[in-house]
């Protein structure tokens, strides 16, 4: 069902290349334009995923961004890495490899040292209509649907957590909008899930197999063409009755050229797997084209 | 001669409103003067054309931007056979009448002066990329050009080719 999708989704960004187009043109975009990435691979804040397309692609042309990503948790530490790429401004693709690594606590939860849950997230995104930047004198936002597929890798340990699955499929819809005379940038996305800690620790929960919709929203204000500061929450289903918290973040992302970003946040992602206060420093690179 | 015979059998047809002429500009088709061809609406008061230094403030962006645009090898070839005199002159008045300054666009609509130049998304960003550097060079407060930009940014609808 995924790989059907990504492939009617690739179908769709190629027919909208322009006839006329002989040449691909790269950095075509404005600075920022294609946000940064998120801890599941999509373009978008940290914690949210926005409708904008991965890259500085315009329609005329492809793009790509590589990136890491670090978030250092009292008890825990959480990586990821991967990379996307935007084509003709329509079509976004991305592979992310996430780590959860519960370092010394491993031990108190009776996993082990170092235990590491780890999971990839496969994704593709669809601008489906407006755009974010140049209808400014409409409310209309730029709209996307997308799709995530994620495969955790630690089976054995979601099961006894109550755990339904090992792997699932997030389903989302989101609204990117600048209001450029304010310098503001707005996103609301709605996602269907039935993720643990975003898949980490599986998907569904004891007598909890549906799929719930979550709301995840960004607000960020522009200080310069380099530089965006905001906030973002992203609400948790709480299937596995762990007590499962939502998120929140303040961050900035910095655009040093098209190439190469760096995008710092607070974090707060509340209690995972039973330890409470987990707030901390993300940090994320991004680089590309 | 032919060039005064063209003007002169463009001027018996025209309309009411005829466009005026300038001695050192290429004449173009007659066509309805309007400031809606400037493709905006104009602020409301007068706070945006003081922020951006009146005319000669204004001037001297459109020049710069100009300037950048025929040098930048992305974009420079959409220049080519194009009346730099009269793109800097009707700039300035659009940039003009869009801030409130008191003028009147006499240029013709966006649609029109764009068509089949081939303009591409990224050639609109670049010539937004050059705005943005004069504004810069002349101390346009970021928040500011944001907010003329805002004026300037669904103009990609009728420039960009589709």
């Amino acid at each position: 069902m995924t790989w059907g999708w990504i492939a009617l989704a690739a179908a769709a960004g190629l027919s909208a290349t322009p006839a006329a187009a002989q040449e691909v043109r790269t950095l075509g975009k404005l600075l920022l334009t294609g946000g940064v990435t998120t801890v599941e691979g999509s373009a978008g804040g940290g914690l949210a995923t926005w409708a904008v397309v991965t890259g500085y692609e315009t329609r005329e042309g492809i793009g790509a961004n590589a990136h890491a990503t670090l978030v250092e948790l009292p008890d825990y530490q959480f990586r990821a890495h991967g990379a996307a790429v935007g084509l003709y401004d329509r079509v976004e693709l991305s592979y992310t490899r996430q780590a959860f690594d519960t370092r010394g606590t491993g031990a108190k939860l009776g996993l082990g040292k170092g235990f590491t849950f780890r999971q990839e997230v496969v994704g593709a995104k669809l601008r489906v209509l407006g755009d974010a930047i140049y209808n400014q004198d409409t409310w209309v936002p730029q709209v996307a649907v997308g799709v995530q597929y994620k495969n955790a890798d630690k089976a054995a340990v979601i099961g006894l957590l109550g755990g339904q699955d090992d792997d699932g499929v997030d389903v989302y819809v989101a609204a990117t909008k600048v209001l450029l005379a304010e310098s503001l940038v707005l996103n609301g996305t709605l996602r269907a899930t039935k993720a643990n800690q975003t898949g980490l620790l599986g998907f569904g929960g004891p007598g909890a197999d549906d799929y719930t919709v979550q709301f995840e929203g960004s607000a960020g204000m522009l200080l310069s063409k380099r530089l965006l500061v905001g906030a973002e929450y992203r609400s948790k289903p709480n299937k596995l009755g762990l007590q499962e918290d939502d998120w929140f973040d303040v961050f900035a992302a910095y655009a040093v050229n098209k190439n190469f970003s760096v995008t710092a946040a607070y974090a707060d992602l509340g209690t995972v797997a039973t330890f409470k206060g987990q707030r901390g420093l993300y940090l994320s690179l991004q680089a590309g084209f | 001669m032919l060039k005064a015979l063209i003007i002169a059998a463009a001027f018996a047809g025209a309309p009411e409103n005829p466009s005026p002429t300038y001695p050192n500009e290429e004449a173009v088709e007659p066509y309805v003067q309007s400031n809606a061809n400037a493709g905006a609406s104009p602020f409301a008061d007068k706070a945006m054309w003081a922020a951006f230094g009146g005319r000669a403030g204004v001037d001297r962006i459109v020049d710069d931007l100009v300037d950048r645009s025929i040098a930048d090898p992305r974009i420079s070839e959409i220049f080519k056979a194009h009346d730099l005199v009269r793109l800097r002159r009707t700039l300035k008045e659009q940039f003009c009448y869009i801030l409130n300054g008191g003028c009147e666009y006499t240029g013709r609509d966006m649609k029109t002066t764009h068509r089949d130049l081939g303009v591409q998304n990224a050639d609109f960003n670049a010539l937004v990329e050059h705005l943005q550097a004069a504004m810069d060079r002349e101390k346009i407060p970021f928040r500011v050009q944001n907010r003329f930009l805002a004026k300037l940014a669904p103009m990609q609808r009728t420039t960009v080719e589709r």
